[in-house]
């Protein structure tokens, strides 16, 4: 039996916090279904990733020791993004070697660390939910939660539970969407082939909404379903999940 | 050969644009992917395999001085030569020396990553040697003046079409009218031409997949026996081989061919494993009258005890870039030297240097699938990140970017700072991006928007509609 009422800090991840805030107050409501007691520390920005990726160390640890302040205080640290968790729960203590201190105030912290999805399944024992009815969905795994975090079935398993809602796989859904954080921007033309594979299997899929767990691979797949004309309509599980439909898909209908 | 690394960017472009190669690529997705999870899913053990392959090739590279001593000394024992050579042009000199001894007018070779890397074949040729691979897909690209795209697929860029005409381009003793539709005739074409080769070979070149200590043996495993007709039939083998090959045993060895063939091609073993021991010693039935084994560094070593020595644990199966995203857009020839895909991102800068391989570790998604196929556990993309912060702290990477980093940093860095400027700024983004929801083109976003469309904001960010809604009493 899980604990009762445990506190979780939510981690909202910068592009939730700057794109799309609906993802963050779904996150709210399906934690706090599950029993939790959210708070907003207000002293987050970004996981650093940007920074860590780039080689640039120095910045990432200075964001990671800001980030570890803000948080060690929680039973739990709650983030709607497998990339952002796997920074924070994988990636922290290393940039703290040779820091004895910090870098066992960092683990301590990292172990604390969940993504959403897999935390409401495996930490909070959630089988079902309320959900909206989306009709037919297709889900992508990114990168990131899949093979860092393991989390493939926790996000099918919820999905299910959810009345007039079909889940319809999607060919290649390991695959990457060729996002890949600052390589989309660094490599636009290999990002775009790549991401081509990946609308093209969307919508061999016959699905009408495509869900992923990370906001900037669906950035990404739903900026090129736009620009390709697609009707497929683009959103974070956790609004479907939490049954909060009502916001515009990312990138908008049509 | 020519080092094109610098102009990834432009490599990639042009390879985006290439029908033909894109139409090649295709079989790279599909193919080694389901062939390889087919032969892993069959074996309930490869998972412990991949562990205790791990853990031999980190024990031989603890000891690496001490293994490469030991092989040297039962080498000599069955009546071979072992030759050091530290550096490309020492192992090159060192090939022309011998072959040289041997009035050596053709050389056959075997299929060998490593004689790419010393560019063997374009110094033989400048010498007066002529070097004939036998590989049916390093024939292809010899004939094509190309290298290999791919490190067991040589030629996977090529359509068979392309081979038909190059076939006919070169056998031009051929019957202009043969048949040559379905890929068995190119096969057997190939065959045929190849084996007037072999018997006029005065010397075999192959590479090593295996340098066993306690034997003084080495080991290459092929799929067309190609391999073997190499170096048995000239009167002399050269094998040319790199440090990191060695392992202690014979046993240690075929653990490791457990996981290799079913990571590369997804078969249970290769067709040919060849096992070679010094010379044709007095009885035996064939093999060559000398054999030599040039062993080299080319930078290896200095890798040694740094956080790049996991890569020396590459043996060369070719899963990484079968699975990479990446290498399936843009193909192996882009990356620009011998080594693509992620195995190429991570060696390459550590072989030719980072200031010239620089685009190879930053051109990566981090997906990971390279890591989670590797036979070897070589975690790939945190050695991508560590050239990546090498780059960094020497200044390489462009300017633009860094101090955009920069910028970004100093307010990430600064919470109060950085919410105050994001609850300006992304409202008036979101205004911007009206009843669409998206932007078709935005300034600084180019590199988005050149491909697709950039989702508008929400309108006020997550941080301030929680601030407010605290100053309001509520949460």
């Amino acid at each position: 039996m899980p604990d009762q009422n445990p506190r979780v800090g939510l981690f909202v991840t910068c592009l939730v916090d700057l794109f799309r805030p609906s993802v963050g107050f779904a996150a709210i409501k399906l934690l706090e279904d599950a029993g939790c007691t959210v708070e907003v520390p207000m002293t987050q920005t970004c996981c650093g990733q940007p920074a860590y990726n780039s080689g640039d160390r120095a910045d990432s640890r200075a964001i990671a020791e800001n980030t570890i302040e803000a948080f060690e205080e929680f039973d739990y640290v709650v983030a709607p993004s497998g990339s952002c968790a796997g920074m924070l729960k994988k990636h922290y203590p290393g940039l703290f070697s040779g820091e004895p201190d910090w870098e066992a105030r960092a683990r301590d912290f990292s172990a604390k660390v969940h993504e959403l999805v897999s935390f409401l399944a495996d930490v909070r024992g959630v089988t079902a939910v309320a959900g909206s009815e989306a009709g037919s969905v297709t889900y992508h795994d990114s990168c990131s939660g899949l093979r860092e975090l393991n989390i493939k079935a926790q996000p099918r398993k919820l999905l299910r539970s959810i009345d007039g809602l079909e889940l319809v796989e999607l060919k290649d859904a390991d695959v990457c969407c060729g996002f890949g954080g600052t390589f989309c921007v660094k490599y636009p033309d290999i990002s775009n082939a790549i991401v081509e594979q990946k609308t093209g299997c969307i919508e061999a899929s016959g699905a009408q909404t495509l869900l992923a767990g990370d906001l900037g691979c669906l950035m990404n797949m739903a900026g090129k379903l736009k620009r390709q004309g697609s009707a497929v309509e683009v959103r974070h599980v956790a609004e479907v999940l939490a049954g909060m439909t009502d916001a515009a898909p990312i990138g908008g209908k049509g | 050969m020519q080092i094109t690394s610098p102009a990834f960017k432009q490599n990639a472009k042009g390879a985006l644009a290439d029908v033909q190669l894109q139409q090649a690529l295709g079989n790279v997705r599909s193919g080694f992917i389901d062939k390889r999870l087919k032969a892993v899913e069959a074996l309930p053990e490869f998972e412990a395999l991949r562990d205790s392959a791990r853990a031999i090739k980190d024990h031989a590279l603890a000891n690496l001085d001490l293994y490469l001593e030991a092989y040297e000394k039962k080498v000599v024992a069955s009546g071979g030569h072992v030759h050091w050579a530290e550096s490309a042009e020492d192992a090159r000199n060192i090939i022309l020396d011998i072959c040289r001894k041997a009035n050596a007018k053709t050389v056959t070779k075997g299929k060998s990553m490593i004689t790419e890397e010393i560019a063997l074949n374009d110094f033989l040729e400048e010498k007066g040697i002529r070097p004939v691979e036998t590989d049916l897909g390093e024939y292809i690209i010899q004939l094509r003046h190309e290298h290999p795209s791919h490190i067991i697929a040589p030629a996977v860029h090529v359509t068979q079409s392309q081979v038909e005409a190059d076939f006919r381009r070169v056998h031009t003793h051929l019957d202009a009218a043969r048949d040559l539709r379905e890929p068995e005739a190119l096969l057997n074409e190939a065959r045929k031409v190849l084996r007037e080769e072999y018997f006029a070979a005065d010397v075999g070149i192959t590479g090593a997949n295996f340098l066993i200590a306690e034997t003084g043996t080495s080991i290459i495993v092929t799929n067309e026996g190609n391999g073997d007709l190499t170096q048995i039939l000239p009167k002399m083998h050269i094998a040319v081989a790199s440090i990191e090959k060695i392992v202690p045993t014979l046993e240690d060895a075929s653990q490791i061919l457990r996981v290799l063939a079913r990571s590369a091609t997804g078969q249970d073993m290769s067709v040919y494993t060849t096992m070679s021991t010094g010379p044709r010693r007095e009885g035996d039935v064939d093999g060559p009258g000398e054999y030599h084994v040039v062993l080299l560094d080319n930078g290896r070593s200095s890798m040694l005890g740094t956080e790049f020595q996991e890569m020396l644990r590459c043996i060369r199966c070719g899963a990484c870039m079968n699975h990479c995203p990446v290498y399936h857009a843009v193909g192996g020839h882009a990356y620009g030297w011998v080594y693509p895909g992620p195995m190429g991102a991570v060696l390459t800068p550590s072989l030719i240097g980072v200031d010239k391989a620089g685009h190879l570790p930053n051109a990566s998604t981090f997906c990971g699938r390279c890591e989670s196929v590797c036979p070897m556990k070589i975690p790939l993309p945190k050695m991508m990140r560590h050239w990546r912060e090498r780059e960094f702290e020497r200044g390489l990477n462009p300017a633009a970017a860094r101090s955009g980093l920069k910028f970004w940093a100093f307010f990430a860095r600064r919470p109060a700072l950085y919410q105050a400027m994001t609850a300006i700024g992304m409202p008036l983004l979101s205004l911007l991006g009206g009843k669409s929801h998206r932007f078709g083109w935005l300034p600084l976003a180019g590199g988005w928007t050149r491909h697709r469309e950039l989702p508008a904001p929400q309108g006020k960010t997550f941080m301030q509609q929680v601030r407010s809604a605290r100053s309001a009493g509520a949460r």
